[in-house]
C-alpha cells in the first residue's frame, strides 16, 4: 500500500524536527513514505481569511496531483494543512458544481477520492501493528499529550474517537512506555497563528497550557502540530514571563517521543534543535520504572 | 373562427387539506380558471391511480392529485402511501410512452387557498399549451379480438 | 330504479350572482335518474329544509342532491334533513357549486357549464350509495392508568371520582414518580413530599382504585372501548398481605452497596428496601438482581429470618394479570440526561458536578445529607455553587434542540434553596434566557436575584475542570461585552436536558402509539388535540409527552381523565359509518380476500384484523381481512392498497368513486 505525504510548509521550515522523527519512525518500522510532487501551500490560515475559492483551489491542487500520482492515502501530519485539505476535499466531493470550478480553475481533473489520513490514524493503522517489535526502551515519565485545536475541530473531519477528551495520542505515548496524565488543557487553543503578530496573546494562552500540565507533575509536553509545538516551545521566554514559577518543560512530537522509545538517536530525531532543552526527557529513558 | 381549446382538467384531492384549501380559496374570492372539476377522496391514500387512466380515457387533459403536506396527513400516513405509489405510478407510465407532464402531484394544506388556485391556473396553462390529450384514442382495439388466445395460454 | 332529487341553492346571490341556477336545475332535471329538479333561494334555511324534506315524500325520491355550499358546511345538516324525510342520511351528497364554482369565477357560460359538471358528478355517485348506519361499539367502564407520577395520580383521581373503575400500574415499587423527589416546589416552595403523599394515599384508598406497584404492562391488545391487557406483576419476594412494614428486614438485610435511585445515586440502600419513608405501599420488595439470596444461590436469609409474620418469600415468582379496559391514559414521566454526557465538563468524572435530581435529594430533609446542602466527594459544605442552566437543551450539536421547559425555574429554586440554608455562600446561575412564562413565576426568579442575591450571568459554560480541589467553571459573560468569566467553585449543578424514560419507545410500541425522534409521546393535533393520541381510547398526561411542570401536568391529567369520562359517558360508541369493509359471501367463495395482509399493513390505526374462514367441520380454510369498524376511521389507503379489490370504503366505494369520474367526463354538455 502507497502511502502519500504533503509535509505542507511548516514541515519543511521550521517544523522539521517532525518530517525527520516521523520519517525515522517510519523506516524503522519499514513504511515508506512517498512525497506528492509538486505540492504547493495549502493556503493555511491567509488563504481562507481572504477568498473562498482560492482556499479551497490550493489544497485541491495538492489532492488533484496526488491523485494523478495514483496515490489512495495521503499522510498530512501538519494539524493545519490536515484541516485546509480535508475541508477542501469535503467541498469538492459535496457539490458537483464547485468540483467542476475548481477543476476549472485548475486546469486539472480532480475527483477528492484520496483518503486523507490524520498523524493519528497513520500511526494507528501503520505503525501500532508492527511497533511492539521495535520498542526497546521506556519513556518513564508522567507527559501530558497536547492536542490543541486543530487536531480536535471540526470534529467531523478529525475523527477524534473523543473530541472533547482525546485519547489517541495518548495511547501512542502509554506505548512508549510513558504514563499520560489526565489534565485539563488537551484542546485549549494555543494561540495559533497569533504567534508573530500578538505574541502578548500566545503567552497568555500558551502559559496556562503549560501551568496545568507542570502542576499536574508532567516531565513533558506531547504535540502532534508544528504551530503548537512552536508556541509552547519558541516562546517559552515570554511565557515564563507570565507565569508564577518559570518553567523548562519540554515540547516534544508526539514521533519523536515514539522515535525515543525505538531506541533512535535524540540527534536523528531532531531533539537538539528544540528551544527549551530535552535533555531531562531523554535522560529518562532508561532510568528506573516510574 | 376557431375555438381555443380549453383543457378538461380533473383534480382527484383529499378532504381535510385540499379540499379544504379549495374552500379557502372560495371564501377568499380567489379567482381562477375554470378548467378544474374536484372529485373528493377522504385521504389521498384512497385514490386508486387507475381512476387515472379512466379520467384520461374519458375525455381528461390534465389531472392534478393533491392531498396533505407530508407528516400532516389527517390519517397519518395515506399521502406517503399516495407518494409511493406515484413514483411507481409515473415511471410505469413513462416507460408506456404516457406524457406524464399531464399528471402534476402536489401538496395544498387547508389554509393554502392562495396555493390551490395558483396550482389550477400553472396545470390549465401547461396543459393548455400541450395541447388536447387524444393519444388514447388512436390505440386500435381490434387487434384483441384477433390475438391467438390459445397461442398465449400455452 | 333511482328517483334523485336535485336541489339547487341560491344562496342569496352568492350562487345565483355567477352561475344561472335556474338553468342548471332544468337541465339537472333532464339527467338520468334524475325525477325532480328545484332551485331555492336558501336550501340551509327551515323553508329550505322543508321543502327538501316535502320533495322527498311527494316525489318518491330515494337520493338527494344538494348543489350549494361546500359538505364541509352543511352535510350535516342535509342529511339530517334526508333522514327526517324517511330517507338514509346516507343517500344525500352535496355538490360545491359555491366555493369551488360560483365564488372563484366571473358571471359565464362556462361558470354555469361547470356548476352542472359538479352537480351531475354527485347524482351518479348518489345513485351508487348505499344505506350505511352507525356503528355501535360497546365500552368496558373501567380505565387503565400507566404510570403512578402525579400525573398518573390526578388522571386516576379524577376518573375514579366520576363513579369508574380504575386500575393503576406503576414499575416501582412506591407510587409518587419523580415529584415525590423533590424537596420544595415552584413558585410557592411548598414542600413536595407534604402536597404530594395526601394524593397517593387517597389513590391507595380509594375504593374504584386498583393500584398495582412494582409491575408493568406486558401487551395491549385490542380497541378503545374493549382493550385486553396483560400485566406482568414482578415478585415482589414479599407476601403484601402479610407483611405489616415493620422495616425490622431492610434494618437487618446485609446489601447495604446498592446505588439507591431514589437518591440519585448519592447513598445506598439494602437489597430489600421501600424506596423512601412514606412510599405507598409501605411494604419492602427485594431487588433479585442485587439479593445474595438470589445471586450467591440462597446464601443468607436474615430477612425470611427476621420476619415476625413470615412475609418473605423468595419463590414468588412474576404473574401475569390480565385485565379488559375501556380506555388507557399513559402518565409514564420522563427521565433526565445525566453529568456523565458532557465531555467538557469532564464526563461525570467528578463527584461534585451533580444534576437537578441530585441536587433536590441533598436540599431534601429526608436525603442524604439530611437536608445540608453538601459535597458528594467530601461531605464540606460548600461555599461557592455554580448552576449551569441549558445543560444540554437547546443545542442541536447535543442533539437535544428542544427547550425541556422546567429548568429555568428550578436552578432559581435549587439557588435560593442554598442561599437559604447557606447565608454567606455564593451563588451564580450561567443561563442564556430566563423562561418563566407561569403564574408567579417571573416574580420568583426575580426575587431568587433581588433577595437571595443569586448572581445571574448570561453565558455558556465552556469547560469545568479541577484544579486544586476547586472546580474551575469556564463560561462567558455576554453582558459585559463577551468577556471570559471563570469561577472557581465547590459544587457544580447541571440543569440537565429532561428525556424521555429509556424505555418510552418499547412502551410506546406496547400502546400503538406514535412518538417523535425524541422518544415523547405524540398528541393526535399539536394544537387542539393534546391530551389524545392517533390510538382511539388512549390519552397522555404529563411529561411522557413533553416536558413540562406540575401545574401544567396536573392540567393535562384531568383533561385526560375528562376524555376517558367522557368515553364512558354513554353504553356504546356511536361512529360514523365512512368504514372499510372486506366482501364477504356464502360457501364455497366466501371471500375474495387472498390474506395477503398489505392492507394491514398499511392501516394507520390497526383496524384490520385477522379472521379464520372455517368449513362447517372446523378445518381452518384461510385466513381473511377483516375490518374493525370501531378502529377503522375511514382513510381508504387499505382500499387502494388491495390488489383485487376485496377491501372497498363505504361512502367513497370503487363504484361510486368511478361513476364520479365517468359522470364528470362522458356526458356530453347540451
Amino acid at each position: 500500500m502507497r502511502i502519500g505525504y504533503y509535509p505542507g510548509c511548516s514541515l519543511q521550515g521550521s517544523g522539521k524536527e517532525y518530517s525527520d522523527s516521523l520519517f525515522a519512525v517510519a523506516e524503522k518500522c519499514g513504511i515508506v513514505l512517498e512525497e506528492i510532487n509538486d505540492w504547493n501551500c495549502c493556503g493555511a490560515s491567509a488563504a481562507h481569511a481572504l477568498n473562498h475559492d482560492l482556499s479551497v483551489a490550493l489544497p485541491a491542487r495538492t489532492l488533484a496531483l496526488a491523485e494523478k500520482q495514483g496515490l489512495e492515502q495521503i499522510l498530512v501530519p501538519c494539524a493545519a494543512c490536515f484541516g485546509r485539505l480535508a475541508n477542501a476535499q469535503q467541498e469538492l466531493v459535496s457539490s458537483e458544481p464547485m468540483r467542476e470550478k475548481i477543476s476549472d480553475y485548475l486546469d486539472m481533473p480532480i475527483k477528492g477520492s484520496a483518503r486523507i489520513l490524520t498523524v493519528f490514524e497513520f500511526l494507528q493503522e501503520h505503525i501500532f501493528p508492527v511497533a511492539d517489535q521495535h520498542i526497546v526502551n521506556k519513556l518513564n515519565h508522567k507527559t501530558a499529550c497536547y492536542y490543541g485545536c486543530l487536531l480536535s475541530r471540526p470534529k467531523e473531519l478529525t475523527r477524534l474517537e473523543h473530541p472533547e477528551d482525546p485519547m489517541e495520542m495518548d495511547k501512542v505515548m502509554e506505548m512508549a512506555g510513558a504514563i499520560p496524565i489526565d489534565w485539563a488543557f488537551k484542546t485549549e487553543c494555543c494561540g495559533a497563528g497569533l504567534s508573530v503578530s500578538r505574541t502578548d496573546i500566545v503567552a497568555k494562552l500558551s502559559a496556562k497550557i503549560v501551568e496545568d500540565a507542570v502542576s499536574r507533575g508532567a516531565e513533558s509536553i506531547v504535540v502532534a502540530c508544528p504551530m503548537c509545538q512552536m508556541n509552547l516551545d519558541l516562546r517559552r521566554p515570554e511565557i515564563n514571563r507570565q507565569m508564577d514559577k518559570k518553567s523548562d518543560i519540554p515540547v516534544m512530537f508526539v514521533t519523536q517521543a515514539l522515535g525515543l522509545s525505538m531506541g533512535i538517536s535524540a540527534d536523528k530525531l531532531g531533539l537538539n534543535s528544540h528551544f527549551v532543552s530535552t535533555g531531562k526527557v531523554v535522560s529518562c529513558v532508561g532510568r528506573k520504572e516510574l | 373562427m376557431a375555438e381555443t381549446f380549453e383543457p378538461k382538467i380533473v383534480a382527484f384531492v383529499c378532504n381535510w387539506c385540499t379540499y379544504a384549501g379549495a374552500d379557502l380559496a372560495g371564501t377568499s374570492r380567489t379567482k381562477y380558471e375554470t378548467n378544474v372539476r374536484i372529485i373528493r377522496f377522504p385521504c389521498t391514500g384512497r385514490i386508486d391511480f387507475m381512476l387515472l387512466i379512466k379520467a384520461f380515457q374519458n375525455g381528461a387533459d390534465g389531472i392534478i392529485v393533491s392531498g396533505c403536506h407530508p407528516n400532516d396527513c389527517h390519517y397519518t400516513s395515506g399521502n406517503f402511501h399516495a407518494r409511493r405509489r406515484w413514483m411507481v405510478f409515473k415511471s410505469m407510465l413513462e416507460f408506456m410512452g404516457f406524457p406524464t407532464e399531464r399528471i402534476t402531484f402536489s401538496w395544498v394544506s387547508a389554509a393554502e387557498g392562495k396555493k390551490w388556485a395558483d396550482l389550477v391556473n400553472e396545470t390549465t396553462d401547461s396543459v393548455r399549451a400541450l395541447g388536447s390529450f387524444t393519444d388514447y384514442k388512436n390505440l386500435d382495439f381490434s387487434q384483441f379480438n384477433q390475438m391467438d388466445h390459445e397461442a398465449i395460454a400455452r | 330504479m333511482a328517483r334523485i332529487g336535485v336541489f339547487i341553492c341560491h344562496c342569496g346571490e352568492n350562487i345565483s350572482a355567477t352561475v344561472d341556477v335556474d338553468k342548471v336545475a332544468r337541465l339537472a332535471g333532464k339527467l338520468s335518474g334524475v325525477a325532480y329538479s328545484v332551485d331555492y333561494k336558501y336550501m340551509c334555511s327551515d323553508p329550505g329544509q322543508t321543502l327538501i324534506v316535502d320533495a322527498i315524500k311527494e316525489h318518491k325520491l330515494t337520493g338527494i342532491v344538494v348543489g350549494a355550499c361546500s359538505p364541509r358546511m352543511h352535510e350535516g345538516t342535509f342529511r339530517k334533513a334526508a333522514e327526517k324525510a324517511g330517507i338514509n342520511p346516507y343517500f344525500c351528497e352535496m355538490a360545491n357549486i359555491r366555493e369551488h364554482c360560483s365564488w372563484v369565477h366571473p358571471k359565464s357560460d362556462e361558470t354555469t357549464r361547470k356548476a352542472l359538471d359538479i352537480v351531475r358528478t354527485m347524482v351518479e355517485k348518489v345513485k351508487n350509495d348505499t344505506a350505511l348506519y352507525p356503528i355501535k361499539v360497546p365500552i368496558t367502564k373501567t380505565a387503565l392508568v400507566i404510570g403512578g407520577g402525579i400525573a398518573g395520580i390526578q388522571a386516576a383521581l379524577d376518573i375514579a371520582n366520576a363513579g369508574h373503575q380504575v386500575i393503576m400500574v406503576e414499575k416501582s415499587p412506591s407510587i409518587g414518580g419523580h415529584m415525590s423527589q423533590l424537596s420544595e416546589t415552584f413558585p410557592t416552595l411548598d414542600c413536595s413530599q407534604c402536597i404530594l403523599t395526601p394524593r397517593m394515599v387517597e389513590v391507595a384508598q380509594h375504593p374504584n382504585i386498583t393500584l398495582h406497584t412494582f409491575a408493568t404492562v406486558e401487551d395491549v391488545s385490542g380497541f378503545i372501548g374493549n382493550f385486553d391487557v396483560n400485566i406482568r406483576l414482578k415478585a415482589k419476594s414479599v407476601d403484601f398481605e402479610k407483611c405489616t412494614g415493620c422495616g425490622s428486614c431492610w434494618q437487618k438485610c446485609p446489601s447495604k452497596k446498592i446505588p439507591d435511585e431514589f437518591n440519585a445515586g448519592m447513598s445506598f440502600r439494602t437489597a430489600i428496601y421501600t424506596p423512601f419513608p412514606q412510599a405507598v405501599p409501605n411494604k419492602p420488595v427485594i431487588d433479585r438482581a442485587n439479593c445474595t439470596w438470589f445471586t450467591k444461590d440462597g446464601k443468607c436469609g436474615v430477612c425470611a429470618k427476621i420476619c415476625p409474620t413470615g412475609a418473605i418469600d423468595y419463590t414468588k415468582e412474576d404473574e401475569i394479570l390480565n385485565i379488559k379496559v375501556g380506555a388507557i391514559v399513559t402518565a409514564t414521566g420522563f427521565d433526565i440526561k445525566h453529568s456523565d454526557f458532557f465531555p467538557e465538563y469532564g464526563y461525570g468524572k467528578h463527584p461534585d458536578i451533580i444534576d437537578g435530581l441530585q441536587f433536590e435529594r441533598l436540599a431534601s430533609a429526608s436525603g442524604p445529607t439530611g437536608g445540608e446542602i453538601r459535597r458528594p466527594s467530601d461531605g464540606k459544605i460548600p461555599e461557592t455553587v455554580v448552576f449551569l442552566a441549558c445543560a444540554g437543551s437547546r443545542d442541536k450539536a447535543k442533539g437535544i434542540e428542544y427547550c425541556s421547559k422546567i429548568c429555568c425555574m428550578y436552578t432559581a429554586k435549587h439557588a435560593m434553596l442554598y442561599k437559604h440554608k447557606n447565608h454567606h455562600g455564593k451563588a451564580h446561575v450561567f443561563y442564556m434566557d430566563i423562561r418563566s412564562a407561569g403564574k408567579s413565576y417571573d416574580e420568583f426568579v426575580r426575587r431568587a436575584i433581588e433577595e437571595d442575591d443569586v448572581n445571574y450571568i448570561r453565558g455558556r459554560v465552556s469547560k469545568i475542570y479541577e484544579k486544586n480541589g476547586k472546580l474551575m467553571v469556564v463560561g462567558v459573560d455576554t453582558l459585559l461585552g463577551a468577556k471570559p468569566v471563570t469561577i472557581e467553585a465547590d459544587l457544580v449543578v447541571l440543569a440537565t436536558a429532561v428525556v424521555a424514560n429509556e424505555d418510552a419507545e418499547s412502551v410506546a410500541q406496547k400502546l400503538h402509539i406514535s412518538y417523535d425522534k425524541h422518544k415523547f409521546f405524540a398528541e393526535a393535533h399539536p394544537k387542539l388535540k393534546p391530551v389524545e393520541t392517533n390510538t382511539a381510547g388512549i390519552t397522555l398526561a404529563g411529561a411522557c409527552q413533553s416536558a413540562k411542570d406540575i401545574p401544567e401536568t396536573v392540567a393535562q391529567a384531568s383533561a385526560a381523565a375528562a376524555k376517558t369520562i367522557i368515553l364512558f359517558s354513554g353504553n356504546e360508541l356511536t361512529r360514523e359509518p365512512v368504514v372499510a369493509i372486506v366482501n364477504r359471501s356464502a360457501a364455497p367463495v366466501f371471500t375474495t380476500c387472498t390474506g395477503c395482509f398489505l392492507c394491514q399493513e398499511v392501516c394507520p390505526y390497526q383496524a384490520i384484523e385477522r379472521e379464520e374462514i372455517r368449513d362447517r367441520a372446523g378445518n381452518l380454510l384461510m385466513n381473511a381481512a377483516k375490518v374493525n369498524a370501531g378502529l377503522c376511521q375511514g382513510c381508504g389507503t387499505c382500499v387502494a392498497m388491495c390488489r383485487n379489490k376485496s377491501i372497498d370504503l363505504q361512502g367513497f366505494s370503487n363504484q361510486q368513486m368511478l361513476s364520479e369520474v365517468m359522470g364528470l367526463l362522458n356526458v356530453p354538455f347540451e
